[in-house]
């Protein structure tokens, strides 16, 4: 599947733009440290935006396309961001087999997104992601990083209630 | 150098170390088919098609990057060898579109070829096929990524035009070449000079077909149809028809047009000639009032937007001269039109271009002297090529034909545009004449020739120190750019051409297979003919062109750079912004 691209507004701030010039006035001297900017501009603004490659683009001195190219090469990069109540569904393959998908369909109608989308007013997001390491407690998911195991389709409308959803 | 010996298919070679098996093989004369392969630009192995057997290898090895090791013995044709390029053509044709019968590129696709040497079953896998949109948003070329291969060519040239609009996106079953955030050719800052369609094996990237425009031209009796041709068409031309590169065609592509339908058949050249004069004047204006330098020519409109996209607080050292195709398609559509009692909205001016630029050069802004623009529609040396098949003319039994008076004559200055250093060349004839207030003899500036990216010269002409450069290639156009902007640059005059080697080289010209792009210098070759017939011409400084001296009697009166001159044959630029 090719990488989803966000079109919520980009929302970057004066902070952000200065923290992400600091990166690259550190490593604009080498080229071969692309990945490593873009990678502290993912912790900065959360994701990749076209504004934000272009940034990094004309800082570094590197064509736009290059970026992109990484960017869209590497599944740690994303290019939509993140809501405030970001829930990852692990597809590896242990998870997959105990039903992770119907979790990740049921989310997914429900939250009126798919994989790498945000829902409009910013709050939630949804992840497919392979292995975390967690096989022992399939299917499981992350919600902000905290972990929840065994769960099945039906668990999700709580889980999501938990988290302040509101239909 | 510490030579190898080494047997490809029991033929010995010797070779220097450090070479690849498909560089050995060229030297034993065995032909090893590639795709993804281009000499010193693309050397990446991707393909693997070129396969072959090698003693000290584990199984088959990539011949255009495996290098080679003493003693070593190649075999380049066993039954494993073939066996394994087939299927790799097969697993390449499950995702590709297979539309051959529709494609411009049929019978000159590399990938067609290898399909059919090979004995390929195109419907050998049937598996996931991605469905791409077809990008037509450009007014140069249309890309369609449904016969995309993936072997990146188009991406080497781009990066080596220090470009770089497309790329690699995307990973595995979904890579695909295209932009940043998959936008459309026209919303990035591509510079039009379609070297991607020349290098592109099959049909993925090609021209945007303007013939049916043509067509429709010619078959309205209410519109009189005028062709110019571009100096470097009649060096090309003829490959188009099989001929060898670097044969001048001239008199056979003008008897063609005529017998397509064309009114008048004019020369480009006048409008060479004519930017000479106009832009030899505008250099000395600037030289006596303190103006920007260097100038720098304006006749390519890759090179144009080039800088405009890339240098945008440069532009001020661009000569303000239109083009060649815009000048001739202006005094077509102003004096030519008034001289034969025409309305210029009748006529409609097809040009024949060794560029796809030139497609987006017609529809810029402020080009367009009478109120109408002075180019209707661009074509490229392939597009005319197929026009001369569909009409079942026979080129190669055609008769040699001159160009029609009055916009047809053009003098071997001229002719020399079509080759990187010619516009210099030309204006450096002009400018000693005037200089020194004679007619000088020795008229050809050896410095300037030649396809090395940046050439630098002085001259002393009547006392008059000039420093020029020439550039082609839109990376020596950088080298160049950032000289100036550093201000280590002491040039007063500077050539820059788009395409690397100049118009003979342009993205709208005749495709050569890989094999033969990397094996003959085209640039050279094609350069050579231009260079014989300037040679062979008795008129050669382009202010001696009678049809050009004519023109400032009865129209331009005010002279060179005139109000009226100013007015026709002159345009402006914008500073681009790159992504919006």
């Amino acid at each position: 599947m090719q990488k989803k691209i966000g079109k919520l507004p980009f929302k970057g701030t004066e902070e952000q733009k200065n923290r992400l010039d600091a990166v690259i006035a550190e490593n604009k001297h080498d080229k071969s440290r692309l990945m490593a900017v873009m990678q502290q501009a993912q912790d900065i603004y959360g994701y990749l935006p076209v504004e934000v490659q272009e940034m990094i683009a004309e800082g570094m001195d590197v064509p736009m396309e290059k970026v992109y190219g990484v960017a869209t090469f590497y599944a740690q990069f994303s290019l939509s961001p993140k809501g405030d109540t970001d829930i990852s569904v692990c597809l590896g393959t242990a998870c997959y087999v105990k039903g992770s998908g119907d979790i990740f369909d049921k989310l997914s109608e429900i939250l009126g997104i798919g994989a790498e989308e945000c829902t409009p007013d910013g709050k939630f997001s949804l992840t497919a992601c392979r292995c975390i390491g967690a096989c022992g407690l399939a299917p499981v998911l992350t919600v902000n990083g905290e972990v929840y195991g065994r769960l099945t389709a039906n668990d999700v409308p709580a889980v999501l209630a938990q988290h302040g959803f509101e239909k | 150098m510490e030579m190898l010996n080494v047997k490809v298919n029991g033929i010995a070679v010797s070779v220097p170390k450090g070479s690849t098996i498909l560089e050995a093989a060229r030297v034993a004369g065995v032909e090893i088919p590639t795709l993804c392969y281009m000499k010193e630009k693309n050397e990446i192995g991707a393909c693997r098609i070129c396969v072959v057997e090698a003693t000290g290898a584990r199984g088959l090895v990539t011949a255009c990057v495996y290098p080679v090791t003493e003693g070593m013995e190649i075999s380049t044709n066993t039954a494993k060898v073939r066996e394994a390029r087939k299927t790799t053509l097969e697993l390449i044709l499950s995702t590709h579109d297979k539309k051959c019968l529709s494609c411009s590129r049929s019978t000159n696709c590399e990938l067609q070829k290898l399909c059919r040497d090979y004995g390929v079953d195109e419907n050998a896998f049937e598996g996931f096929k991605p469905k791409y949109e077809i990008d037509d948003s450009a007014p140069h070329l249309v890309r369609d990524n449904n016969k995309c291969i993936l072997c990146r060519r188009c991406v080497a040239v781009c990066q080596e035009q220090y470009v770089s609009v497309i790329g690699a996106n995307d990973r595995g079953i979904d890579t695909n070449i295209g932009s940043p955030f998959n936008a459309k050719l026209n919303d990035v800052p591509c510079i039009s000079c379609g070297q991607c369609t020349v290098v592109c094996p099959t049909g993925a990237l090609v021209e945007k077909d303007d013939t049916d425009k043509v067509w429709a031209a010619l078959a309205d009796p209410t519109k009189h149809v005028v062709v110019q041709t571009a100096p470097a068409i009649r060096a090309t031309l003829g490959e188009c028809f099989d001929m060898p590169i670097g044969t001048n065609v001239e008199g056979k592509m003008v008897a063609a047009l005529r017998r397509l339908g064309f009114d008048k058949v004019f020369d480009t050249d006048f409008g060479a000639d004519l930017t000479i004069v106009e832009e030899a004047n505008e250099l000395v204006e600037r030289v006596k009032n303190n103006g920007t330098l260097p100038m720098i020519t304006s006749c390519s409109p890759g090179w144009i937007k080039f800088a405009e996209y890339y240098y945008p607080e440069m532009l001020g050292h661009l000569s303000s001269c239109k083009s060649p195709q815009q000048m001739t398609g202006a005094v077509i559509k102003t004096y030519y039109a008034e001289k034969m009692g025409i309305d210029p909205k009748d006529i409609v001016v097809v040009s024949v271009m060794p560029c796809t630029a030139k497609k987006f050069e017609i529809g810029r802004a402020d080009e367009s002297a009478a109120g109408v623009p002075d180019v209707d529609v661009a074509i490229t040396t392939r597009e005319l090529g197929r026009m001369i098949d569909r009409a079942g003319i026979k080129f190669a039994n055609l008769p040699d034909e001159q160009f029609d008076s009055p916009l047809g004559e053009g003098t071997g200055a001229a002719v020399i545009f079509g080759a990187t250093g010619g516009v210099m060349e030309a204006a450096l004839r002009t400018a000693n004449d005037w200089l020194t207030g004679k007619s000088n003899d020795n008229i050809v500036f050896e410095e300037v020739r030649g396809t090395m990216g940046l050439k630098e010269a002085s001259y002393d002409l009547a006392g008059l120190k000039v420093k020029v450069a020439v550039a082609s290639g839109a990376a020596a156009a950088k080298t160049v750019m950032d000289r100036i902007k550093s201000g280590k640059a002491d040039w007063t005059f500077v050539e820059i051409m788009g395409c690397p080697g100049g118009c003979v080289n342009g993205g709208g010209q005749p495709i050569q297979p890989q094999y033969v792009r990397d094996t003959v210098d085209l640039k050279a070759e094609r350069a050579k003919a231009l260079y014989a017939q300037d040679e062979a011409t008795v008129l050669r400084k382009s202010h001696e062109n009678p049809a050009v001296k004519k023109i400032y009697e009865e129209y331009y009166t005010d002279g060179f750079g005139g109000h009226k001159a100013h007015h026709d044959l002159h345009t402006s630029y914008v500073a681009r912004k790159k992504y919006n």
